[in-house]
């Protein structure tokens, strides 16, 4: 079973990015589960969304304690105190959005990859808004090949209509090529 | 058949739906509304063919709401939690007591004070003994089959009585899992139009809701529950019937889980279950002895399955989120009673745990066992009850 | 399909259990040949519900519900939306009977909640101005100076102290399509009333004042009279409301003076004793006044 941590702000759609990873996990033909930490959800409040993804049903129910990936939609997180590398296991992977490089984010863990994807700017140019949880998941699909381009695709096409379908699926593509190099 | 992955409460609504359910009402209340919002939508969409959605003013007029328009014979369907089904309380027992086969899910939550939206199942055990059939699911495909049981089972002519079926508060009803979803085909050819029973009706006039007085009074309870013995058999029988035409197992009133050559077992409803079904494989591969008892039908309670159950564990775990408070946890309390008649019965402790939200990861469960084993092993029970994920540094 | 008057449709049947000179029986007997016996009633919980209903007997000639105290609204309205989604809804009325105590005080939000989504259903409130059934207790709509088991006449209090709520008034203020108050002392004006109601589609509310022989302490004989002075004094309103314009009232031709209500009554009898009592019959004239003047009740 693969564990996975979305660290974001309310409004930036991390809850709805968990529910996208495990709709196309699905896709790829796994068992998946996605939840957020259940609250009350808050403009700008710091959250966290999680997804597991394994090739049998999924029985377990509690948060996701030690992930295998983590996501951080907002960098600004990282100063502000959050630890996004809890839990994360040996050999385990961080991805943030930001347009700094991974020595430059402020994370300081041995056995662990740090990537940055520029997602913001990716998210800017192609759907015009800095709403970046699709386009993370486009640069999770390319980083760590747990689930397809196509999978991601085909659950952003599901999800979205028209020109929104159109302008998320550009930015996936891009940041799945951009942080594959 | 479709599986897909779903949010919990987006599958109880499409279960929902494929009964076709004539009259829906409901209040809004977390962590209900992604039910009956995804079931607004469904209405708004007209896909859900004449069916009447009453949007009222509390929870107490929904199922009111849905007493009328199942005395006319109308299939009624409601959904709430907490605060909500406390409102509804007084309602709980009237639906039960003119034998109407309402059919509902609670999404269980805590109750306030303090206010608390998250999942335990306090709410629904206050509301144990109003003469509703309580089903508690474990993920989001039972909540979607029970769902569609409950109807049937409810409106048999031979129980009319109301039904629940309880999914845990976010961890079923806002987390997305793949959840096959049964055809419409499929489930008309299970659940038939409901048939009315004796329904008010201008060309054959009857009355409901009379006085009961001393000298009638206590022959509708006993009928009650010489009604809810008859629902253990249906629930059963519905079950295999499910089972028979979707394939997929429903267990009986409770199911277990590697009990064959277990020496504890630990015991619960709901959710944490499914948590506790993977602990139990992790210490199996670990040896510890140790299976599950998951109780499925609350209400009615299976006293003679988990008698049967326990036969030969040295001793049993039984793990409430929810607490009679002044006294010990329901289900404890019930798994208890239900063992004193027995001859040879194995120790018995209780476990408050998970309340108001808290997270059950392993390590609770993990907690739970070695303690039962430790009982089993002393062959007594020091403390009957034990709070294991207590936070005792801010008492 | 209009419902018609049927004067030979006994509703409620006899030998039930009210107390001879009921107000609440003889409205219900009323209301009965205004809706015809193509009617569902849902009852709540009240004098009405007690004396009609002790199992095995049922004095009821219609299907009849009775649930809980303050639910009678949702229930009428979960009859009224079943019937809907049946496709059996035409040619049926749906009538909700209950008390003020289960109105104005305990059912008013359920009321409010019906009559707010437009259901379908006559809604009639039989005014009997206390909690009969439970030995006349105040309600919300027991009028100012009334003494009951709750607000007892005393050595420092006038009886009730507070002005009774006029649920027909805030039925309105819901832009339902028909509200009327009627009266016990008028029979043919509340037939006719609750005829013309279930042939209106929509929420309908009708408050009809309802004399109780214990509660207000008078002779039996005397229900249809003391119903009448409430009128003739104009402290009851007698009009009809549509679509939020009054379009009729019952004129008063002579007024009375109070006096001659309240000393019918032994629930006013404290008010004719002394000073105090004197004051508070002046505050209960200029009540019935204002009656007068806002529901134009005289030329």
């Amino acid at each position: 079973m693969k564990e996975i941590r979305i660290h974001g702000r309310g409004g930036q759609g991390s809850v709805t990015a968990a529910e996208l990873l495990a709709v196309a996990a699905f896709e790829d033909g796994y068992y998946s589960q996605a939840f957020p930490v259940f609250g009350v959800e808050r403009r700008g409040a710091p959250v966290m969304a999680f997804t597991r993804v394994d090739e049998k049903p999924i029985r377990v129910r509690y948060q996701v304690y030690t992930p295998d990936y983590v996501m951080v939609q907002d960098p600004t997180l990282i100063p502000a105190g959050i630890d996004v590398l809890a839990g994360l296991k040996p050999g385990g992977m961080v991805i943030v959005n930001t347009a700094r490089k991974p020595e430059e984010v402020g994370l300081k863990a041995e056995n662990v990859e740090i990537l940055t994807i520029n997602a913001t700017r990716i998210a800017l140019k192609h759907i015009g808004r800095p709403i970046t949880n699709t386009t993370m998941l486009g640069a999770f699909a390319g980083a760590t090949g747990l689930v397809s381009l196509d999978s991601v695709i085909k659950a952003i096409e599901e999800r979205f209509t028209d020109k929104l379908r159109e302008v998320n699926v550009a930015a996936i593509k891009e940041a799945y090529e951009a942080i594959r190099g | 058949m479709v599986k897909k992955v779903l949010e919990g409460s987006h599958a109880v609504a499409e279960a929902v739906k494929l009964c076709k359910p004539d009259v829906i009402s409901a209040y809004p209340i977390t962590p209900q509304t992604h039910i009956i919002e995804r079931l607004s939508e469904f209405h708004a969409d007209g896909e859900l063919g004449n069916c009447q959605f009453i949007r009222v003013e509390s929870e107490h007029s929904a199922m009111s709401v849905c007493l009328g328009a199942s005395l006319v014979g109308a299939r009624a369907y409601s959904a709430s939690t907490s605060q909500g089904l406390a409102l509804m309380y007084e309602v709980l027992f009237n639906v039960a007591g003119l034998r109407q086969p309402v059919v509902m899910t609670t999404a269980n939550r805590a109750l306030s004070a303090p206010i608390n939206i998250w999942n335990d199942w306090q709410d629904a055990i206050s509301a144990r003994d109003s003469g509703w059939i309580q089903l508690y699911a474990e993920n989001a495909q039972e909540a979607v089959d029970y769902t569609i049981q409950a109807f049937k089972i409810a409106e048999s002519h031979d129980i009319l009585l109301p039904a629940m079926v309880c999914i845990d508060g976010f961890v079923i009803t806002h987390t997305y899992e793949v959840v096959d979803i049964p055809s419409q085909e499929d489930v008309d050819a299970f659940l038939p139009k409901k048939v009315p029973y004796l329904p008010l009706d201008p060309e054959n006039p009857i009355g409901y809701g009379m006085i009961g007085t001393p000298e009638v009074y206590e022959e509708t309870r006993y009928l009650i529950q010489e009604t809810m013995e008859k629902a253990k058999k249906k629930i059963v029988e519905v079950g295999q019937e499910f089972e028979k035409k979707f394939g997929r197992p429903q267990g009986g009133l409770i199911d277990t889980y590697k009990l064959e050559d277990a020496e504890v077992a630990i015991l619960s409803m709901g959710a944490i279950l499914q948590t506790m079904r993977e602990v139990v494989d992790n210490l199996r591969e670990e040896g510890v002895p140790v299976g599950l008892i998951k109780v499925k039908s609350y209400r009615p309670f299976p006293k003679d399955e988990i008698r049967k159950a326990v036969e030969g564990l040295k001793a049993i775990a039984v793990i409430d989120r929810d607490i009679s408070l002044g006294h010990e946890g329901a289900l404890f309390t019930d798994v208890k009673s239900a063992l004193y008649g027995s001859g040879e019965r194995p120790l018995v402790k209780g476990y408050i745990a998970a309340l108001g939200g808290r997270d059950f990861p392993e390590t609770t469960v993990r907690k739970i066992v070695d303690d039962i084993i430790k009982v089993a092993k002393e062959g007594k029970v020091d403390k009957e009850v034990e709070w294991p994920d207590l936070r005792r540094e801010i008492l | 399909m209009a419902s018609k008057v049927d004067m030979d449709f006994e509703g409620l049947a006899s030998g039930h259990r009210a107390c001879a000179g009921c107000g609440a029986a003889i409205a219900v007997r009323l209301i009965l040949k205004g809706t015809g016996k193509n009617t569902i009633i849902a009852n709540a919980t009240g004098c009405v519900e007690v004396f009609t209903t002790p199992y095995p007997e049922c004095a009821w000639n219609v299907p009849y519900v009775h649930s809980l105290f303050e639910n009678t609204a949702a229930v009428a309205a979960g009859i009224e939306a079943g019937l809907k989604a049946l496709g059996k809804k035409e040619g049926i009325n749906v009538v909700a009977i209950a008390g003020d105590g289960g109105t104005a005080d305990i059912g008013l939000q359920s009321l409010s909640g019906m009559l707010e989504r437009g259901h379908d259903v006559l809604y009639i409130m039989y005014d009997n101005e206390a909690y009969m059934n439970t030995g006349i207790q105040r309600s919300a709509s027991t009028p100012y100076g009334a003494t009951t088991t709750t607000s007892p006449a005393g050595k420092v209090s006038i009886g009730q102290e507070t002005r009774k709520k006029f649920v027909a008034e805030i039925a309105a203020a819901h832009h339902i399509p028909y509200v009327a108050t009627a009266s016990v002392g008028y029979p043919r004006d509340l037939i006719n009333k609750v005829n013309k109601a279930v042939n209106i589609k929509g929420p309908k509310f009708i408050q009809v004042h309802a004399p109780c022989v214990p509660g207000w302490n008078y002779p039996e004989s005397k229900t249809v009279e003391i119903a009448r002075l409430a009128v003739e004094t104009g402290l009851w309103p007698i009009f009809e409301m549509e679509n939020g314009v009054i379009t009729s009232v019952r004129k008063i031709k002579e007024k009375k003076p109070v006096e001659e209500y309240l000393k019918a009554q032994r629930r006013f009898a404290h008010l004719f004793k002394d000073e105090r009592g004197k004051k508070v019959i002046e505050e209960i004239q200029k009540l019935a006044d204002e009656n007068i003047k806002r529901y134009g009740l005289m030329d």
